[in-house]
């Protein structure tokens, strides 16, 4: 499904990585470890393509992704290191907008389902208001409803309690058994058995 | 695609109303200034309705400058940037509607207020309609315009002063036929043809300026 093909990032006139390649197929996990400053974000956002490689490419089925733009942005959800919602909005409209730009259609009880299943409760109190965690678990909801073929998580498990952690990785582990691939970083130990460990020093 | 649109301008009213004390703050601006001119001038009515238009205008860029840096900065930060980049329709269109709703909140009330901000340079009722029409047509290629320098200063330090120096040059052709389709028809010739190129100001801008701000997006987020 995904291909990376001697990647190489630099940044700041530092060398990351070099000559990074890798191949994953439906249904692997991926997990990428590392130092912090050793390139796992800016691995991810050329993954999904935000950010450009210095030299190699990412393939996706085939084709190199440069190419496939918003065909390729659909087939993927991607979860920062910023939790991506908006401090003034509730969680439900916060997911609701997400999904309407990424192009799915949701029906209300999905969302609200989708929710309550990271522990939250579909109330009218603004984001910013909940805690860190709280606010994390609002971002992953997005997971729930994806339909996405391709995960891409930047340190999902972090600020998660120990409910939170499990959640995430019984989700995780469904997109693998629906032959889905995940890619993710993470510092601590996360029980899921990733097929490929990529250690970037 | 639509709906995406849709959902961004829904996102970005819904926001600003969450938070009106912004959208205040810009319009409450562009009021004090234009105010303060007439009584540093002074109660002279024939220099008040000469200066009108131009002062007006140049309060309304400024008013309209004064929201640009959290346009793209605010989305930037919390990392719902990254997820419009990677939505599933065009950025172009993602901006396109960023820059529409920031239109409805920062240049839509100053077409409203305008008039009568006006009444305090003593400009004569007919012109009214010419200075609201004016901005109507303006101010929406102020907020297009403004957009790429607000995408290119993107996570730079300072911005704010250098997003001034990159935009505010170009906002010198809408200036001068804003204000002069006002001084035009103050002195009776008509101002049809400051108008109609005004016009043609938005429809170029609204057609090549939203391609400029999602390149200089993806320039900027990399």
């Amino acid at each position: 499904m995904l291909e990376a093909a001697s990647l190489e990032c630099e940044r700041g006139g530092r060398t990351l990585f070099r000559g990074l390649s890798f191949a994953l197929r439906a249904g692997e996990a991926l997990r990428i470890a590392g130092a912090n400053g050793s390139g796992k974000t800016s691995l991810l956002r050329i993954l999904c393509g935000l950010a450009a490689p210095s030299a190699g490419e990412v393939r996706w089925q085939g084709s190199p992704i440069a190419g496939l733009r918003e065909n390729y942005a659909r087939q993927l959800v991607y979860l920062g290191h910023a939790p991506a919602v908006k401090g003034d909005l509730t969680a439900t409209e916060n997911l609701s907008i997400t999904c309407t730009l990424a192009g799915l259609q949701i029906r209300k009880a999905d969302l609200h389902a989708a929710l309550e299943r990271l522990g939250l409760t579909a109330n009218a109190v603004a984001v910013k208001k909940l805690s860190q965690g709280q606010r994390r678990r609002a971002a992953l909801a997005r997971l729930c409803v994806s339909v996405a073929p391709l995960w891409l998580l930047d340190e999902p498990f972090s600020a998660l309690d120990a409910g939170g952690i499990d959640v995430l990785r019984a989700l995780v582990l469904e997109q693998l058994a629906r032959g889905g691939a995940v890619v993710f970083t993470t510092h601590q130990d996360p029980g899921i058995q990733a097929t490929h460990v990529l250690d970037l020093g | 695609m639509l709906a995406a649109a849709r959902c961004v301008v829904y996102r970005d009213l819904l926001l600003a109303v969450r938070r009106p004390g912004d959208v205040a703050t810009a319009l409450l601006f562009f009021v004090i200034v234009a105010s303060l001119f007439p009584l540093g001038i002074g109660a002279e009515p024939n220099l008040l309705r000469a200066v009108a238009p131009g002062v007006i205008w140049v309060a309304a860029l400024l008013s309209s400058m004064l929201s640009l840096g959290r346009l793209f900065a605010a989305d930037y930060d919390d990392g719902t940037l990254e997820q419009m980049l990677l939505g599933a329709a065009p950025l172009g269109v993602i901006v396109a509607a960023k820059a529409f709703a920031h239109w409805l909140v920062s240049g839509l009330p100053l077409v409203a207020i305008a008039p009568l901000v006006a009444l305090q340079y003593d400009l004569s009722p007919a012109l009214y309609g010419v200075l609201a029409l004016s901005l109507l047509l303006g101010t929406p290629v102020l907020s297009l315009i403004g957009a790429i320098g607000a995408a290119l200063i993107l996570g730079t330090r300072g911005g704010g002063v250098l997003l001034a120096l990159l935009v505010l040059p170009l906002y010198v052709p809408v200036l001068v036929m804003g204000a002069g389709s006002v001084e035009m028809a103050e002195a009776g010739l008509g101002a049809a043809g400051q108008v109609l190129l005004l016009g043609a100001m938005l429809v170029v801008a609204a057609a090549f300026a939203p391609w400029a701000i999602a390149a200089a997006l993806r320039i900027s987020s990399e």
